[in-house]
């Protein structure tokens, strides 16, 4: 079986509280059991307490396994990039060093790249990933385009980056704000305190209310679970 | 008894905190479980669904459930990882005596000896010293059964009016201010009428942190145009993103309500329909706002004048709206103020018992809704009756067969019952559910107070710090180890199911407290067979009373995932017999009727109106001044839980935020030379700690934050003042002078204890 076509990953790192309830449901997953294959970075926590969960984003063409010299990683015909095989992976971390998002970790100690693969086991039997599923705030979501389309009216979801001169689409989306707005949220509480702030405050793109209707009643009213 | 029987270092060698760890069955990727069981968190009252994996009578992991309602499968890392607290290394599988002469301060003891040990020594105590002589504490972690149960012992068969119970630290300033306001205290509304409001208010709640699945909620309320108000002395995660941020001086929080209510009367922002209709005291409320001119509100909240007027505009002319409040307002001396001045917002815009229009406290424990409800209270009988008033006790006297005479009176409240300990009143303490050594304020005369006790027994599934004081120790449930109910936030009652049995000698706790009973030679009432013959006296026992649970049954919980009281088994306006009805989800609409208010209104007042109290702000006891200037708050994180007894025990919990710091402004910081990782001390009247400092700009620069899961020399509770609200009686947590500066050395604990020790 392989991952249903219709259903999708999005991250909206808008939403994320850096409760690291991903990383802990991730390494319940029965593939990997005690390990994590996603991790969750502060951006910088001297100065915000934003987070942002990295999960892998499914290159269509994956700059990990165009660098593996050992051809190590796959992916599926339903566009999930593997972890590294173990019999090909020689450890040199070649994917690491290379990957956009910075995603594949090295583990020294067995020798072999692990990574996230989409909880394979579970979204190629209906289910959804674990992280997705547990995320209290719901910035790992897992669905179809309908239901972001419905229940996220104020962002866009995307999956076309560039780096330099490189293009990477991805499987997986990332949800950014439809519109900046003059809410100005801050990051330093003095600049709340201020009359007239002076210090640096920084604009995080919340955006107005959207044009659609809202949506009304609970918000998985629709979602099939 | 006295002193703890061992080096501390001893004590933790063999009873922890220890970490837990995924192995065996647990790391396994190729065994199945035998059976999902359905079950619920054990940890806060959101008390999210979830399915336990079991295998040969052990819980091996966790599976989703997607299908209950309230969380739809989401979890925080506390939930993930609560399955770890089973087949633990301390887990505690026999009864304990105190005894010097071992290692490790305790040696094992039979059961049955260590229950008659129990009842000789109460028996003993009670001739000598009388009745009262014994205390009991319980808690708010415990299942509805085992809560209707403890205060039935208390005054049934130990006839002591002394049992009060740690939500007596959570969650009595909102159900003050909800009894003086509403005549009921349970949040109004469900969660998902947040979603399609205009604008959420959410005053000192820490959601991300405290009730992360809540945060969904929130953020898809904001999807659909609502805007969000967090009124907190932190940028909080839910406040990073947040519409508009009020950075208020912690303890000032009732002026910041009553500023913004006179911004709402100068504007004529007001539903004068509703007010007329279905309030009184206005008045007496708009009188007391005066003096809470704009600019006065401001210099005394730290919350600029432009923030107030936006948070008074967007609440003002909304036309939808849920407010929130949890312990960052309510932890206060003037807690129970904080909170009806929230309600005076609420009662002002007229937005309640309406779809969309809602109030409500977060609870912060598993049962802090359900516990608080039922008789573990002081003052409380079943049904929120209270134990002092004489038709209450009558029908409650009758429920147990006992004589209205012989149910003893009010008590008083937790931290009381230590002075009375320390003042040689009470000789002999019970306790389940509660660490008061970690969870009380000033809590080195808490351990005083121990030492003084002639005989303690605990009942508890790990050796918890507290217990260390004790002469017995009875080994109780684990949450999957027992059934039973619990309400959780929305007032929603749910079914916790059995997963697996208690190991070696451990029993269910309600089982203990019977077993204690029938070695006193006092079993009457105490012979229940299993929870739900609890249930089943508790829902009789209830009937009647606002807190009605009388047409709940286990079953019904099932097939609808939850009932949301009061549920009734008679008609309330009739008195015919009613075997289907649904609950109560959404209180005070408008055409409701309530055996209080027998239809004069939608409130439980017998003229069916809310009540307007004037919400006076105070000055916090012992405020910072010149000798000790910056405040001190304290709080959780996400992935510890209360006193810690459990989730210091996990491993993959403890690795995510190990030790407690002290958390700072880098202004306050520069001010000692204190850098990032810098060991630091905060000291206040009651004494110092040191922890490493985090410097964050997320921070007040006149306020430091410590969280309080830990013990011993890393208890946040060693600094924290014992002042009490005159009403609630919960202690100020939120709030007290400290002075700060960089440490001389490291701590001496830093060099042989583990993080979580």
């Amino acid at each position: 079986m392989a991952k249903p076509d219709y259903l999708h990953f999005f991250i909206d790192p808008n939403r994320c509280i850096g409760c690291q309830a991903c990383l802990q449901a991730c390494s319940e997953c029965d593939t990997h059991r005690g390990e994590s294959m996603i991790h969750l970075e502060y951006v910088n926590r001297s100065e915000s307490v934003q987070t942002v969960p990295v999960v892998c984003m499914h290159c269509e063409q994956p700059t990990c396994a165009e660098v593996c010299p050992a051809d190590a990683i796959k992916r599926t015909g339903d566009g999930v990039v593997q972890s590294a095989r173990k019999p090909r992976c020689i450890a040199c971390g070649n994917c690491v060093v290379a990957c956009p998002f910075g995603v594949p970790e090295l583990y020294e100690d067995r020798k072999i790249m692990m990574k996230c693969d989409m909880c394979y086991d579970r979204t190629s039997v209906g289910k959804k990933p674990m992280c997705a599923t547990v995320c209290p705030s719901q910035a790992l979501f897992f669905g179809t385009r309908e239901q972001i389309e419905q229940l996220r009216p104020l962002s866009t979801p995307i999956n076309t980056f560039q780096f330099g001169r490189q293009t990477i689409t991805t499987q997986v989306h990332v949800l950014v704000p439809r519109k900046l707005t003059n809410a100005t949220p801050y990051v330093d509480v003095t600049a709340a305190m201020d009359e007239s702030p002076r210090s640096r405050a920084v604009s995080l793109k919340v955006v107005s209310a959207p044009d659609r209707a809202p949506v009304e009643s609970d918000p998985y009213a629709e979602v099939e679970v | 008894m006295a002193e703890i029987p061992a080096d501390p270092l001893r004590i933790i060698d063999r009873f922890g905190p220890h970490l837990s760890a995924m192995t065996g069955m647990r790391l396994s990727t190729s065994i199945e479980p035998d059976r999902l069981v359905k079950t619920h968190c054990c940890f806060c009252g959101q008390q999210c669904g979830i399915q336990l994996k079991v295998r040969d009578n052990e819980v091996i992991g966790f599976e989703p459930w997607e299908e209950f309602p309230f969380n739809r499968g989401m979890l925080c890392p506390k939930g993930v990882k609560r399955y770890l607290q089973g087949s633990h290394p301390d887990r505690l599988t026999t009864a304990l005596r105190r005894d010097t002469s071992s290692a490790s301060g305790f040696s094992s003891l039979p059961y049955a000896e260590a229950i008659n040990r129990v009842a000789a020594e109460i028996g003993r105590i009670q001739q000598m010293h009388g009745a009262g002589a014994i205390g009991v504490l319980g808690g708010a972690s415990l299942t509805t059964e085992k809560t209707y149960l403890l205060g039935k012992f208390a005054r049934v068969c130990l006839k002591t009016p002394f049992i009060d119970y740690n939500g007596r630290l959570c969650m009595v300033s909102a159900g003050a201010a909800n009894k003086k306001a509403f005549g009921i205290d349970r949040t109004t509304n469900p969660w998902s009428d947040m979603v399609g409001t205009d604008v959420i208010w959410i005053a000192g709640s820490n959601v991300a942190e405290c009730s992360p699945i809540t945060t969904n909620y929130i953020w898809q309320a904001r999807e659909q145009g609502a805007k969000i108000i967090m009124q907190d002395p932190r940028i909080t995660p839910a406040a990073r993103t947040c519409d508009l941020y009020l950075p208020v001086k912690p303890g000032r929080d009732a002026a910041v309500f009553a500023g913004v209510l006179q911004i709402m009367i100068e504007r004529d922002w007001l539903d004068h329909t509703f007010i007329d209709a279905h309030t009184i005291g206005f008045e007496q409320v708009a009188e007391y706002c005066k003096e809470w001119t704009l600019p006065r509100t401001a210099e005394v909240t730290g919350v600029p004048q432009r923030a107030l007027m936006q948070a008074a505009e967007w609440w003002g002319v909304a036309k939808t709206s849920f407010l929130f409040h949890a312990r960052g307002i309510e932890h206060h001396s003037n807690g129970v103020q904080n909170s009806l001045g929230t309600i005076n917002l609420v009662l002002a815009s007229g937005r309640i018992g309406k779809p969309k229009c809602g109030y409500g406290t977060i609870v912060g424990q598993a049962n802090g809704q359900g516990g608080r409800e039922h008789g573990q209270k002081c003052d409380q009988l079943p049904g929120w009756r209270d134990i002092s008033n004489p038709e209450h006790r009558r029908y409650i006297a009758g429920v147990w067969g006992i004589d209205e005479q012989e149910l003893p009176g009010p008590g008083v409240d937790a931290y009381e019952l230590f002075r009375k300990i320390d003042r040689g009143e009470i000789k002999g303490l019970l306790s389940i559910c509660f660490n008061p050594k970690v969870s009380l304020p000033d809590n080195a005369f808490i351990t005083r107070c121990l030492e003084k006790l002639e005989f303690y027994a605990a009942i508890d599934f790990f050796l918890n710090d507290t217990a260390w004081h004790a002469d017995v120790v009875l080994p109780g449930s684990l949450h999957e180890e027992d059934e039973g109910t619990v309400t959780q936030v929305e007032g929603r009652i749910i079914k916790i199911n059995k997963a697996v049995d208690c190991p070696g000698e451990a029993r269910e706790d309600w089982r203990i407290v019977q077993d204690i009973a029938h070695a006193l030679g006092r079993p009457h009432g105490f012979t229940f067979s299993e929870p739900r013959e609890i249930f089943e006296e508790l829902r009789r026992a209830s009937k009647g009373g606002v807190a009605d649970y009388s047409g709940v049954t286990y079953e019904k919980i099932t097939q609808q995932m939850g009932i949301f009281w009061p549920c009734y088994s008679e008609d309330p306006r009739t008195g015919a017999a009613l075997d289907d009805h649904p609950g109560t989800p959404r209180l005070f609409e408008r055409d409701s009727y309530n055996p209080v208010a027998k239809g004069a209104g939608p409130f439980y007042f017998p003229d069916g109106r809310a009540r307007f109290n004037v919400a006076d702000y105070r000055q916090p006891v012992d405020d910072a001044s010149e000798e000790y200037p910056v405040y001190l708050t304290t709080g959780r994180v996400v992935s510890q839980f209360l006193s810690g007894t459990q989730t210091r025990r996990i491993g993959p919990l403890v690795k995510q935020y190990a030790e407690p710091r002290i958390e700072m402004h880098p202004r306050l910081a520069a001010k000692f030379g204190i850098a990032d990782g810098d060991w630091t001390t905060a000291e206040t009247r009651r004494g110092t700690i040191t922890l490493k400092a985090q410097v964050v700009t997320t921070i007040r620069p006149d306020t430091i934050f410590i969280p309080y899961h830990w013990a011993g020399r890393k208890s946040a509770n060693q600094l924290t003042v014992a002042a009490q609200d005159p009403i609630s009686k919960i202690p100020q947590y939120k709030v007290c002078g400290c002075r700060v500066r960089k440490a001389d050395a490291p701590p001496d604990y830093a060099a042989v204890l583990e993080p979580q020790q």
